[in-house]
């Protein structure tokens, strides 16, 4: 069951102050509105997963690892490889972080992180049937936080598709329908790079990248995906409050300019 | 090495005159079937029928909070749980909670919680329950449209009713109020919740593909949909309230006639 979250009543004369500062364009920590943190990207950290990557957005630090074995196709797409998601927050990443199972924050990051993978196609799943119907690959992309300040959704997913980028395959040969790998790779075959975008709305005020004082302040959240082709291909609204219609259509022209640069930033550090 | 074919289900979702595999226009709403107070038990509670979806929403509380931590001191807390049944669709629904299940959970309060004066009940809870009994695409909208109309029932105060509508896209047209099959075969899904008075979109999920084009035009549309939606929930809150006052004054008068 889905709760009302709590918000602790210590941070909220904080809150106060950072609203005040948004309704005059600031933040507290002195960037622009639309200025995200530093990006750092490190790619290839875990040379057993077949692709990995960490990615620090300021002091959030995500890490996805990508393994990728073989196993039974969906019955609707028994010529396709397949493609799953998990994130894990790990009780080391935040004091409010618990043991047990998924709570209903890590499952929504992971389906997140899937659908702007999924539906820009960024996997070309076709390309991953190994015996058709019957053995396909499956590429499992675990997302492990290690330190949450805000924006986990925007690292966790430059962080996956950094990890999808520089991916190797064993290849292989089918012989009498069984699988035989092979010592050489080859890289994961990719058709897209979605970029999710995210916004916090403080007060009136859009602002691009929270940090995680700025996301207990925050009223709503609304995170745009942006492919290859500038087209939206996900998005998702979190947090108690609402956008008006006319704040959502101007967060995706700003979406599909600033994925550009987002994008090039990771182009460059999977090359 | 062979491949597996499978029929293409696409190909047929929209005609040369352009209606659509059920015989709608492109903005065509499937009909809609709403009632307000439909189980006794529940402090408030609401069915919505919107094509092949059969939906109920039931209310409870304002009412004591168990477990005591979630007790949040200047305001309700409010729970939600979005639950398909096993037989809701084509291939038996396994009972325990998927992750999709969970996902709309949240997405579903979180597109309530706006419209809720829930500061006016401290310390307490308010649980929304939705089953799904039978699912035809856009389950979440018509949740939401049923479990706004169930708070208003409970006599929960509100800002206003919440109203609901998806849109998407097939074969390169935009339309609105997807079944099954749009959804499935579609080449993307817009789900809108919105609170028309105060202009607020209070819920926005995307997938598939839209250019900023089809994006806007999608939008509006959309927004067009949650308005209409919205007429027919006042309707339906009038219908259960005036009924019961009117039926009782014609008594009334039945009786001074005697």
């Amino acid at each position: 069951m889905s709760t009302t979250p709590h918000s602790s009543e210590i941070l909220t004369l904080e809150c106060d102050h950072i609203i005040d500062l948004a309704s005059k364009g600031k933040r507290i920590d002195g960037r622009a509105p639309m200025d995200y943190r530093k990006i750092k990207i490190q790619t290839g950290i875990i040379e057993k997963a077949n692709g990995s990557a960490q990615v620090d957005i300021g002091q959030t630090k995500v890490i996805v690892g990508v393994k990728i074995e073989a196993g039974t196709p969906f019955p609707d797409t028994p010529n396709e490889g397949v493609q799953t998601v998990n994130a894990e927050f790990t009780p080391l990443a935040h004091p409010t972080f618990e043991l047990g199972p998924p709570q209903e924050n890590s499952i929504e990051l992971s389906r997140i992180v899937d659908r702007n993978l999924r539906e820009s196609k960024a996997i070309d799943l076709t390309k991953l049937s190994i015996i058709p119907g019957k053995k396909v690959f499956v590429v499992f992309i675990d997302l492990n936080m290690l330190d949450h300040y805000g924006n986990l959704i925007d690292a966790s997913t430059y962080a996956a598709l950094s990890a999808l980028l520089t991916s190797k395959l064993n290849k292989y040969e089918v012989k009498n329908d069984e699988l035989v790998i092979k010592d050489d790779q080859q890289p994961l075959p990719m058709n897209d790079y979605p970029i999710p975008i995210t916004f916090a709305k403080i007060g009136k005020t859009l602002m691009l990248d929270p940090n995680i004082q700025e996301e207990n302040a925050m009223s709503t959240r609304l995170t745009v995906g942006i492919d290859n082709e500038d087209c939206v291909c996900a998005m998702q609204k979190g947090g108690l409050g609402g956008f008006e219609p006319s704040e959502i259509e101007s967060a995706v022209e700003t979406a599909i300019q600033k994925s550009k640069e987002i994008r090039k930033l990771i182009m460059e550090a999977t090359r | 090495m062979y491949k597996l074919v499978k029929p293409d289900p696409s190909k047929n979702l929209i005609n040369d005159k352009g209606l659509r595999s059920d015989g709608r226009r492109p903005d065509e709403l499937r009909s809609i079937k709403l009632q307000v107070g439909v189980l006794d038990n529940a402090d408030g509670s609401a069915y919505i029928e919107q094509g092949k979806n059969k939906i109920i929403a039931g209310v409870y509380g304002p009412r004591e909070i168990h477990p005591k931590h979630l007790i949040i001191s200047d305001r309700a807390a409010i729970r939600c749980r979005y639950r398909m049944a096993p037989f809701s669709t084509d291939e038996r629904k396994h009972p325990a909670p998927s992750r999709r299940e969970v996902e709309i959970s949240k997405v579903i309060r979180e597109a309530l919680e706006p419209s809720v004066l829930s500061e006016y009940y401290p310390r307490t809870v308010i649980d929304i329950f939705i089953e799904a009994l039978q699912c035809d695409g856009g389950t979440r909208c018509a949740s939401i449209v049923a479990a706004s109309l169930a708070l208003a029932d409970a006599g929960i105060p509100l800002k206003e009713l919440v109203s609901s509508c998806s849109v998407g896209k097939v074969k390169g047209h935009v339309i609105v109020d997807l079944y099954d099959l749009e959804d499935k075969y579609g080449e993307a899904d817009l789900p809108i919740a919105l609170m028309p008075n105060h202009n607020l979109v209070t819920l926005i999920q995307m997938d598939g593909k839209l250019s900023k084009e089809e994006f806007d035009k999608a939008f509006n549309m959309a927004l067009e949909g949650c308005r209409k939606i919205r007429n027919l929930q006042n309707d339906a809150l009038k219908r259960k309230y005036k009924l019961e006052s009117d039926t009782e004054n014609s008594k009334d008068s039945k009786e001074e006639v005697k």
